[in-house]
């Protein structure tokens, strides 16, 4: 039985994967060739990296971060990870695995911080202790240490693996407050400044399910399973919503997203306040930061958060879940227990 | 077929033969959210999946 048949826009062999955004269907070869072009031509519209740059990868061991490390060595550049172990519980343990496991079948150098064992407290605890959303402590977290492996191992640029969906999403999110400040920041290159390295977003002119797609092709094993505080948040609602859309009326999200960025964003320029104030050195770990008004040293968030943190006992994921996350935590560490569930249900995320 | 799902890991069992829109459609899965993986290797929409054939379907989107 033939596999398919549908054939390769490009060279009419067997396809692997229909792209309906594109109107068309692809072989593994020309799927990885239309990859690597996108991200091309997002790193020179931008003027995002240029070949004697020194970068840092921001690696979590999923799809989207092992991708575009494998596609810059690809492409010629300079690339070294960085992985920041979380505290995430299993989460945690196996997406480190997976950076590492990548890393070292290649000899890549690949960076690890761990947050308990270097500062003291990990997410969940964060969460608990600060009683905010997870997600709020995670990011301030790896946004820190992310700067500060740049500035301390002299690297010129980071790159993050956020990709269409990723930046669609957080566009609609935005446009749903008409959050001017926001949108007006919200672009694919961070310049360098005060201290801040430059970062860079080279896979927002690819999908998620372009993403998974490469990782398949080039056999790479990442993390498929998704964080456990990640589940029933706003961000994945979003992308539900806009992948409907996209199912209805192909290459929406492309144009919402692209099209804000060349049309929308120059509008917006002039509403992007200009960095407040001065920065200063945190008085604590040299990272700059805003100077209080207080006229108290300067302390930046980071130092903050791990000054009310640190120290504080562990607390496991679970007591940081609520409602559908607790139950589909709960769900998944019991099928991780046993092979398999037979009344599981099919929506592909949570347990009802 | 037997069809492995992510998300949580587990299984359920599809009479085939389908197509892979087929299936999705059948599990009310988005084309745009999942990938379907046959033997390791990457299947188009309108490929064919057989009652012998070892499935898995593969979400791709994250909340991160
Ligand atoms: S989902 Fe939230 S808590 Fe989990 S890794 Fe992403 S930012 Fe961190
Ligand atoms: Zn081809
Ligand atoms: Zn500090």
């Amino acid at each position: 039985m033939v596999a398919s048949v549908s054939k390769c826009r490009v060279c009419r062999e067997p396809a692997i994967i229909d792209l309906p955004r594109h109107n068309a269907n692809f072989c593994a070869e020309h799927l990885l060739q239309l990859c690597r072009r996108q991200v091309e031509k997002a790193i020179a519209d931008h003027d995002m990296l240029s070949l004697d740059d020194r970068i840092l990868v921001a690696v979590s061991g999923g799809k989207d971060s092992l991708a575009i490390w494998d596609i810059l060595l690809e492409l010629g550049y300079r690339a070294e990870g960085l992985y920041i172990g979380l505290g995430i519980g299993d989460y945690s343990d196996e997406s480190g695995g997976y950076a590492q496991r990548f890393a070292d079948e290649r000899g890549l150098t690949l960076r690890t911080i761990d947050l308990r064992g270097e500062y003291g407290y990990d997410v969940p605890t964060a969460a608990k202790v600060t009683k905010r959303v997870p997600c709020s402590a995670c990011g301030m977290s790896k946004r820190h240490l992310f700067d500060e492996a740049a500035r301390a191992g002299g690297y010129d640029v980071v790159v993050t693996g956020h990709n269409l969906d990723d930046e669609a999403a957080v566009l609609f999110g935005n446009a749903l407050r008409w959050d001017v400040e926001y949108l007006a920041r919200q672009l694919p290159v961070l310049p360098a400044r005060d201290g801040f390295p430059k970062k860079v977003k080279p896979l927002v002119r690819l999908t998620e399910r372009e993403m998974a797609a490469w990782c398949i092709v080039r056999g790479i094993d990442y993390q498929v399973e998704e964080c456990p505080m990640a589940v029933g948040n706003k961000h994945l609602g979003y992308k539900e919503a806009l992948n409907s859309i996209e199912r209805q009326s192909p290459g929406s999200k492309s144009a919402f997203y692209l099209n804000f960025i060349e049309r929308m964003a120059p509008i917006l320029a002039s509403h992007s306040r200009a960095a407040a104030g001065e920065l200063v050195a945190c008085s604590s770990c040299g990272a700059p930061t805003t100077e209080p008004d207080s006229g108290d040293a300067p302390v930046c968030g980071f130092c903050r958060l791990r000054g009310r943190v640190a120290g504080h006992d562990p607390v496991p994921v679970e007591l940081v879940l609520h409602g559908g996350a607790r139950t589909a935590y709960r769900a998944a560490r019991l099928a991780a227990g046993s092979a398999a569930s037979p009344g599981a249900t099919a929506d592909g995320r949570t347990a009802q | 077929m037997i069809v492995r799902l992510r998300q949580p890991k587990r299984e359920v069992t599809i009479d085939g033969p389908c197509s892979v829109n087929q299936l999705l459609d059948q599990l009310s899965m988005n084309r745009e959210s999942f990938l379907v993986i046959r033997n390791g290797t990457l299947v188009p929409g309108d490929g064919r999946l057989d009652d012998s054939d070892q499935i898995e379907i593969r979400p791709v989107i994250s909340g991160g």
